[in-house]
C-alpha cells in the first residue's frame, strides 16, 4: 500500500499549484478555478486521513462530503457574481472589477 | 507495487493538469485541464477503497462544478485577449509564497510517523448513510448543509438574472 | 449448476493455468477478456440496430429501407450497415479550419468512452455474470453519464460552428435539467430495495418487478432517460432543421461514426438500465433452474425496451425548447420530488415483515393516489387557464 506520507504531499502540491493560481490568474473564473483545486486538495487529505487513521467510523467521509456542499454552493454563487459583473461591467478581469477606488 | 504504479499515474494527472489549469492561457482550455485534474482526484479517491466520493467527484466536480464553468467561460469568451499575459504583476510573489508553502508542508509532512491502514470492515456507504441520519451521528450539520444549497441556488438565481 | 458462462470462464481459466501462466496473470488476462467481450456485446447490438432502426422507421413511414447495396446486400439489405462502417473508415477526416484541435478530437473519443464505460455494471445473469458488481452501481452509471456531458460541450465550442455552440448552450439547458427527475425516480429505487449495487437492485425485484411496485417513478425514469440519449421528442442537440446536426455538424469520417455509435450504444444502455432498475433485470421464470436463461431473459427485456424506444423516436415530433424545459421543471420535477417524499415515508411505515407482494401492493396504491393527485391539480390548472382566456376573448367581442 502506498505511504500515507504520499498522498499528503501530493495534497500539499496540489494545495500549492491552486494557492498559485489563486494570487496570479488575472482572470476571475480562473480564479474560481483554482478554488477548486484547492478544495479538492483538502477532500484528497480528508479521506487520506480517514483511510489510513480513521477507517472504522466515517467522520472523515463526512468533513468530505460537507466540502463537497460548500464547492458546489461556492461555485454557484461566485459563477452568478461572475456572470452580473460580466452583465454590467463587460469584464472578468480582476483589476479591472475597481470601482471602489472611484 | 501496482497501487504504487496507479498511485503515481494519478498523482501525474493531478499534478500536470493543476499545473496546467494555472498557467494555459486560453481559459476554455483552463476549465478542460480542470477537468482531467478532477478526474485524476477521483482515480485516486478509488486507490484510497471510497468508491462513493469516487462517484460523488465524478458526479458534482464533473458533471455539474465543471459544465458550470465551462458554461461562464462560453458566456464571457471574447473578453481576456489571449496575447496579454495572464498572471497580474504580483505573480513573481504568488509563486514565492506558493513554493514556500509547500517546502513548509513537505517538512511538517516528513516528520509524521508511519502508519498502516487497517483492513476495511464495513461497507463504508451503509455507515456514511447512517451517520447522515442517525441522531447521534450528523443529522444537524446535515440539514444544515441541504439549508446552505437552497440558499446558494436562491443567491445565485437572484444574483445572476437579467432585470 | 447448468450455467454456460460461469463454466466457459472457468474453462478458459483452467486452461491458461495449463499453460503454466502464474496466478495473478491469469486473473488479469481474465479482466482483459471479460472487459474485452463487455465492450464488445452494445457494438454487435447496435450494428444489427441500425439496421433494424432503418428499417422499422422506413416501414413506419410507409418506404422500403435498406434492401439492397450496389450488387448484394443480404437478405433484406442486412449487410447494409457494414458497407456503412466500411464507408466511414475509408472516409476522408476533414478538419475544417480554426477548430481547436486537441479538444476536437477527444470529444468523439470520450463520448463514445462513456457509452462503454456504462456497461460494465449491467447484469447479464445471475452471480458473477456482470463486468463488475460494485457497491455503488447505479450511482457508478449517472455519475459517468452525467459526465459525459462535456463531451457534447467540448465537440460544440471547439468546432467554431455557431450551430453546434448552440446545441452545446442547449446541452446544457436540456441534459442538466433532465438529471433531477432521472435522479429523483433513481433515488426511489435504491431506497426501496435498500442498495445500490445493480445485482442487488435485481435481487430485491425477486418476486414482483418494480414496474408494478413502482409505475410513476419508472415513467419518470423513461421520460427523462429519452431527453438524456437525445431521443426524438427531445432532439435539441441536432434538431435538423434549426440546427444542422448540433454539435457534430463539423464531424465527418469515423468521428462522426464515432458518435452516431455512442448514440445508439446509449439508446440501448438505457434500455438495459431500465430493465434492470424496474423490469426485474434477469429474474424471469426457471432461471433457477438454469442461470443461463437469465441472460436470455434480460436481453428480451433489452430487446423489448429497444422497440419502445424506436417507437417513440420514429412516431413523435420534436417539442420547442421552451416546451421541453416548462415541462421538465414545472410537471416532472415537481411530481418526481413529491413521489420520492411521499413514497419514503409509506415505505418506512410499512412492516418489515410484509410480504413482498403486500409491499408491493402498497406502494402500486400510495403511486396510483400521487399520479391522480397530479391529474387532478394539472386539469385544474388547464381549465383555470382556460377560463381566463375565454374571459379575454369576451373582452375583446
Amino acid at each position: 500500500m502506498v505511504p500515507l506520507q504520499w498522498y499528503l504531499i501530493l495534497a500539499a502540491a496540489l494545495f500549492c499549484v491552486g494557492l498559485y493560481g489563486l494570487l496570479a490568474r488575472r482572470n476571475a473564473i480562473a480564479v474560481l478555478m483554482s478554488i477548486e483545486l484547492m478544495l479538492n486538495a483538502v477532500s484528497v487529505n480528508l479521506i487520506a486521513f480517514w483511510r489510513y487513521t480513521e477507517s472504522n467510523t466515517v467522520t472523515g467521509q463526512v468533513f468530505a462530503a460537507f466540502v463537497y456542499v460548500v464547492a458546489a454552493a461556492e461555485v454557484a454563487v461566485g459563477l452568478a457574481i461572475i456572470i452580473a459583473i460580466w452583465r454590467t461591467k463587460n469584464t472578468v478581469v480582476l483589476e479591472e472589477i475597481d470601482l471602489l477606488k472611484g | 507495487m501496482t497501487q504504487q504504479i496507479l498511485f503515481f499515474v494519478f498523482g501525474a494527472i493531478v499534478l500536470g493538469a493543476g499545473v496546467a489549469v494555472v498557467t494555459v492561457r486560453n481559459i476554455f482550455h483552463a476549465a478542460l485541464w480542470l477537468l482531467l485534474a478532477f478526474f485524476g482526484v477521483a482515480g485516486l479517491y478509488v486507490l484510497l477503497e471510497a468508491p462513493f466520493f469516487a462517484a460523488v467527484q465524478l458526479f458534482v466536480y464533473m458533471g455539474a462544478i465543471g459544465v458550470l464553468i465551462i458554461f461562464a467561460v462560453m458566456l464571457t469568451q471574447g473578453i481576456m485577449k489571449e496575447k496579454q499575459l495572464p498572471f497580474n504583476e504580483q505573480w513573481w510573489m504568488a509563486g514565492l509564497m506558493a513554493v514556500l508553502l509547500l517546502a513548509v508542508m513537505v517538512y511538517v509532512i516528513r516528520q509524521l510517523p508511519a502508519v498502516t491502514p487497517q483492513a476495511l470492515q464495513w461497507d463504508s456507504i451503509d455507515l456514511l448513510g447512517m451517520a447522515f441520519v442517525h441522531p447521534q451521528g450528523f443529522v444537524l450539520p446535515f440539514e444544515l448543509a441541504s439549508v446552505l444549497l437552497v440558499a446558494a441556488l436562491l443567491g445565485a438565481v437572484t444574483i445572476a438574472r437579467e432585470r | 449448476m447448468g450455467d454456460a458462462i460461469v463454466n466457459v470462464s472457468a474453462w478458459i481459466e483452467g486452461l491458461l493455468l495449463g499453460t503454466g501462466l502464474s496466478e495473478p496473470w491469469v486473473s488479469f488476462i481474465m479482466t482483459v477478456i471479460s472487459a474485452f467481450v463487455i465492450a464488445f456485446i452494445p457494438v454487435v447490438i447496435v450494428i444489427f440496430l441500425v439496421w433494424g432502426y432503418r428499417k422499422a422507421s422506413a416501414r413506419m413511414q410507409g418506404r422500403l429501407g435498406p434492401n439492397s447495396s450496389g450488387t448484394w446486400a443480404g437478405p433484406g439489405g442486412i449487410v447494409q450497415t457494414f458497407a456503412d462502417a466500411i464507408k466511414m473508415l475509408t472516409k476522408e477526416d476533414i478538419r475544417p479550419a480554426g477548430v481547436d484541435v486537441i479538444p476536437y478530437n477527444i470529444a468523439p473519443i470520450l463520448i463514445f468512452f462513456i457509452a462503454l464505460v456504462v456497461w460494465a455494471v449491467i447484469p447479464f445473469g445471475p452471480g458473477t455474470v456482470i463486468g463488475v458488481d460494485l457497491n455503488i452501481g447505479i450511482f457508478y452509471i449517472m455519475a459517468f453519464s452525467s459526465a459525459a456531458l462535456f463531451g457534447v460541450l467540448m465537440a460544440g465550442w471547439s468546432s467554431n460552428n455557431k450551430y453546434a455552440t448552440v446545441s452545446a448552450f442547449r446541452s446544457v439547458a436540456l441534459l442538466i435539467s433532465y438529471e433531477i427527475p432521472q435522479l429523483l425516480s433513481v433515488l426511489v429505487v435504491v431506497m426501496v430495495a435498500g442498495s445500490m449495487s445493480m445485482q442487488d437492485i435485481v435481487g430485491a425485484q425477486r418476486s414482483v418487478m418494480y414496474l408494478i411496485a413502482l409505475p410513476l417513478p419508472a415513467v419518470i425514469f423513461l421520460i427523462a432517460s429519452l431527453a438524456e440519449v437525445n431521443a426524438r421528442p427531445f432532439e435539441l442537440l441536432e434538431a435538423e432543421s434549426e440546427l444542422v446536426a448540433g454539435y457534430q455538424t463539423e464531424y465527418s469520417g469515423m468521428k462522426f461514426g464515432m458518435y452516431y455509435l455512442a448514440e445508439f450504444i446509449n439508446s440501448v444502455a438505457v434500455g438495459a438500465i431500465f430493465s434492470t432498475l424496474f423490469l426485474g433485470g434477469w429474474q424471469g421464470p426457471f432461471v433457477d433452474a438454469a442461470p443461463i436463461l437469465g441472460t436470455v431473459w434480460i436481453f428480451a427485456k433489452i430487446t423489448l425496451m429497444t422497440m419502445l424506444w424506436m417507437f417513440i423516436q420514429i412516431t413523435l415530433p420534436r417539442l420547442r425548447i421552451d416546451q421541453i424545459l416548462n415541462f421538465n421543471w414545472k410537471f416532472l420535477v415537481p411530481l418526481a420530488l413529491a413521489n420520492l417524499c411521499v413514497i419514503s415515508i409509506v415505505n418506512k411505515l410499512i412492516n418489515a415483515q410484509a410480504s413482498d407482494w403486500t409491499r408491493a401492493g402498497i406502494l402500486l396504491l400510495t403511486n396510483i393516489a400521487i399520479a391522480l393527485v397530479a391529474w387532478t391539480l394539472v386539469a385544474l390548472g388547464g381549465r383555470q387557464k382556460r377560463r381566463q382566456y375565454e374571459a379575454e376573448l369576451e373582452v375583446v367581442a
